[in-house]
């Protein structure tokens, strides 16, 4: 279903191409008509969410294939994939929908789906928690959503995109309303992305099954928010103050993301907080005003970090079940197919040329270096961080000695290393789509979006400082790759189990900075105690008794009443002449 | 004349309420018959002869008489039935008074009454009555001959025996 | 007979009104007074009557046939009311031995 999906809407994707159209809006019936509101159902297609289409039916198709392998011995695989479909309906309708209601269904669609597919091994109370955080996080999110899509009602008197662009395009630059605007659907995306401060379900998330892992929480469901705010460039344009937000919260995000990752030991997590990291750089592109980038970016993020988790599920699967890298090791042989993919992306997201992340991670650094070195600096960290904990990942799972005793690593069936190979091509090449003029391309991609997406312009940095700015980030990878090899596959060391002692530095980031800590503080323990007020004093004293109170009023009436309907037929009589008696002196006094 | 219409009044409030007050339903039947003949005795006064031989025949030859058939079928003829309490009585007495007193306020306060044709005699003759029944009102005079089967058939239902 | 038909330019019509009113009282205070039923089914004849009286009353009043056509039809509906009535009160005597309005309380149900 997926995989035709996607072949529609690869004709579509040449239709559209052919025909040298902008965009198309399908209408397909009013659907909210109050008063002033009028919101129709209608999809918009044009070049930005059909590049989201793509993406999300061709990785999603793949993914599909993908977990018949991997899910195939699973007793509840038909709600299994009932719910991937679902997902992916809802996505499609997020990128698609031509007003901000429509998107918001998709919104809270992807929302529910992720709830339930993270929640999917439900017997599990952890995998639950997991599940319902995710669900929380995310409707905070929501709520500033929500907010925005008001406060654009409030605004424009419409929700619909091209109506709503065209009238902000006549505002000026910095506006409160736009402002406002801008920060709520900020929140929405935050939730939606997994940004500082929302981002702690997107590594508890893992508890789901790789394949909803590598479909939702790395390709599509998280980069909802990059490309809400991608469409809404108009709109983030003229909000300098929320562009600075963003740019603050990506590099944040970013850096402590990877840090984090250095020090975790399941393999998904490590992913995990990849994930967030590269978020962090598309929030980063974003904040910069490079939409483009940002969906570039996205796009080679999808092909290369699915391709991670399938590799990663595949290992799994190899391992039946375990998830410590400790435990891996010497994989290389045993799986070489995997071991070559995943290498594949590996190189992708650490941004070695030609792989694909090199050109969009490349194209970030440099917008970022426009804007200032401060940004540069943190998201070479970012990136040279990145590097080191992937290629940890990778030596760790695959070179060196097999640590667990008994088990026997096989290679996955091939309904699972085909779509790994697809996966690791486009993971290779997908970079091409964008080439700078640098290297004698003309930007493709770029210019495919420029008709949907408003991208700032820059000026351009001269020839030789952008050939600076690629060979530096290129020269510190290459160091750090090396430094990873000689500490853990020359020295061949093993990170330290769990109880073992750490300096504070190592504890805060094993610890994930204690964010979770933190949020447990501030806000479960202040809830937990004003709903235990709440229901002690307030609902047991005040407005239970008032309930009761109105049931036993109201059956004491019930049996003083019963007393007039004794069936006395002479009663009935008086009542009746007396009622016409005062009937008429009424008549008679007014 | 007058004379004629306060003697006739006198019988019918008094035999009125010795129709309310006799414990015995045949004593009652019998007022009631004293009474509907003063009344066909006000309808000749007013003019109206047609109404007085039809109230005579359909009330006094009819009705009551069914009346006392039920009577006497049942052997209702003893005053088996304890009266109302003391209480309920005298405030049904106090009611009617009340009412009494209440409608004729009613009437005084908001009638003013001028006849709207000149007067003539003979309206209430079978001739100008039939007339009227027979041009003006002969659709309800026909539809009354359904309520009357209406009614006939729903006495045999009561009245038959359960099975 | 020319003496007769001119009752109703002797007599006033208030007295009439008076008349039928106080019928009609004594009617209702009979409805309310009785337990037995065919008593109250007699004092409803009563209040049915006193309304023919009255509308006759106007009928003369008016010089206008119609009234009394009224109470012709008065007497058709009071008569088919005392058929099923009285057909109530023989069954309600066979099924409860009674003919006492105060146990006819069933209408609570």
């Amino acid at each position: 279903m997926v995989l035709l999906s996607f072949v529609f809407t690869a004709v579509l994707f040449f239709s559209l191409r052919s025909s040298g159209s902008v965009s198309a809006t399908v209408t397909l019936f009013n659907w909210i008509s109050i008063g002033g509101m009028n919101i129709p159902f209608a999809f918009l297609i044009d070049h930005l969410s059909l590049t989201m289409m793509l993406i999300i039916t061709g990785v999603g198709a793949l993914i599909h294939i993908y977990s018949i392998g991997y899910m195939h011995d699973d007793e509840r695989v038909n709600s299994f994939f009932a719910q991937m479909n679902l997902f992916t309906f809802s996505m499609l309708l997020l990128v698609m929908g031509a007003n901000y209601l429509v998107l918001f269904i998709g919104w809270e669609g992807v929302g529910l789906c992720s709830y339930l597919l993270i929640g999917f091994w439900f017997k599990n109370p952890a995998f639950n928690y997991a599940a319902r955080k995710a669900f929380v996080m995310n409707r905070i999110g929501d709520l500033g959503f929500i907010l925005g899509i008001i406060l654009i009602f409030f605004t424009f008197k419409t929700v619909t995109f091209s109506e709503v662009f065209t009238q902000a395009s006549t505002l000026s630059s910095g506006t409160t309303a736009i402002t406002l605007i801008t920060l709520f659907l900020l929140i929405g995306a935050l939730g939606k992305s997994a940004q500082i401060p929302l981002f702690t379900w997107l590594p508890d998330a893992m508890a789901g099954p790789t394949p909803v892992s590598a479909l939702i929480h790395a390709a599509t469901m998280v980069t909802a928010g990059i490309y809400m705010i991608a469409r809404s460039s108009i709109l983030y344009n003229l909000a300098p103050i929320t562009l600075n937000i963003i740019i603050i919260i990506g590099s944040a995000t970013a850096i402590m993301a990877a840090i984090t990752g250095l020090k975790q030991n399941d393999i998904k997590k490590v992913l995990a907080y990849s994930t967030v990291s590269q978020l962090g750089y598309m929030f980063i592109a974003l904040g910069l005003g490079a939409y483009s980038t940002a969906v570039f970016h996205l796009t080679t993020h999808a092909f290369f970090k699915a391709l991670l988790f399938l590799g990663a599920g595949s290992v799994i699967h190899a391992m039946s079940g375990e998830q410590d890298i400790r435990k891996m090791g010497g994989l290389r042989k045993k799986m070489p197919l995997t071991y070559f993919t995943f290498l594949a992306a590996t190189l992708a997201i650490s941004g070695i040329p030609p792989f694909s992340g090199f050109f969009s991670k490349d194209l970030i650094l440099n917008q970022a270096f426009e804007h200032s070195i401060l940004i540069y600096i943190l998201a070479l960290a970012g990136a040279l961080l990145t590097c080191f904990y992937m290629f940890r990942l990778l030596y760790l799972v695959f070179f060196g000695d097999q640590r667990l005793d008994g088990a026997h690593p096989h290679e996955s069936p091939g309904v699972m290393t085909i779509p790994l190979m697809i996966l690791a091509v486009l993971s290779v090449f997908g970079g091409f789509l964008n080439i700078p003029s640098l290297f004698g391309g003309n930007s493709n991609f770029s210019t495919f979006l420029q008709t949907a997406v408003f991208s700032k312009t820059t000026e351009g940095l001269s020839m030789t400082t952008e050939i600076v700015l690629t060979l530096v980030p290129l020269s510190l990878i290459s160091l750090v790759i090396l430094f990873a090899y000689r500490t853990f596959v020359k020295k061949a060391v093993i990170p330290a189990s769990d109880e073992a002692s750490m300096s504070w530095i190592g504890k805060i980031i094993f610890n994930k900075f204690y964010f979770d800590e933190i949020y447990i503080f501030a806000f479960e323990k202040p809830f937990g105690f004003l709903s235990g007020f709440l229901f002690h004093k307030v609902e047991n004293t005040v407005l239970d008794p008032a309930v009761d109170g109105i049931g036993k009023a109201t059956s004491r009436l019930g049996s003083l009443i019963r007393k007039l309907q004794q069936g006395n037929m002479s009663f009935y009589l008086f009542a009746m002449v007396a009622g016409i008696l005062l009937f008429i002196v009424f008549i008679l006094i007014v | 004349m007058t004379f004629l219409f306060y003697m006739l009044s006198a019988i019918m409030i008094i035999s009125a309420l010795l129709v309310v007050f006799s414990t015995n339903p045949i004593n009652s039947v019998i007022y009631l018959i004293i009474c509907f003949i003063a009344m066909a005795g006000h309808y000749i006064l007013l003019n109206a002869q047609f109404l007085a031989v039809v109230h005579i025949i359909v009330y006094t030859g009819a009705i009551m008489v069914l009346f006392l058939f039920v009577i006497m079928l049942l052997n209702l003829n003893k005053a088996i039935i304890p009266q109302k309490s003391q209480l309920t009585r005298i405030s049904a007495v106090v009611t009617g008074g009340l009412f009494f007193l209440v409608v004729l306020a009613a009437t005084r306060q908001t009638f003013e009454i001028h006849p709207r044709y000149p007067f003539t005699g003979d309206i209430g003759l079978v001739k100008e009555v039939g007339k009227a029944l027979f041009h003006e009102f002969l659709l309800p005079f026909e539809m009354s001959s359904v309520l009357f089967i209406s009614a006939m058939v729903g006495a045999v239902m009561f009245g038959k025996k359960d099975n | 007979m020319k003496e007769i038909s001119s009752a109703i330019q002797i007599i006033p019509l208030d007295s009439y009104i008076m008349l039928s009113v106080a019928l009609f009282s004594i009617g209702l205070m009979g409805v309310l007074f009785r337990r037995n039923i065919i008593a109250v089914l007699m004092c409803l004849e009563l209040m049915f009557n006193s309304a023919n009286l009255l509308l006759t009353a106007f009928s003369s009043y008016h010089s206008d046939p119609a009234g009394q056509v009224f109470v012709f039809f008065i007497m058709i509906v009071a008569a088919a009311e005392v058929a099923v009535g009285l057909s109530i009160v023989v069954m309600m005597k066979r099924n409860v031995e009674s003919v006492d309005i105060n146990l006819l309380n069933r209408l609570k149900w």
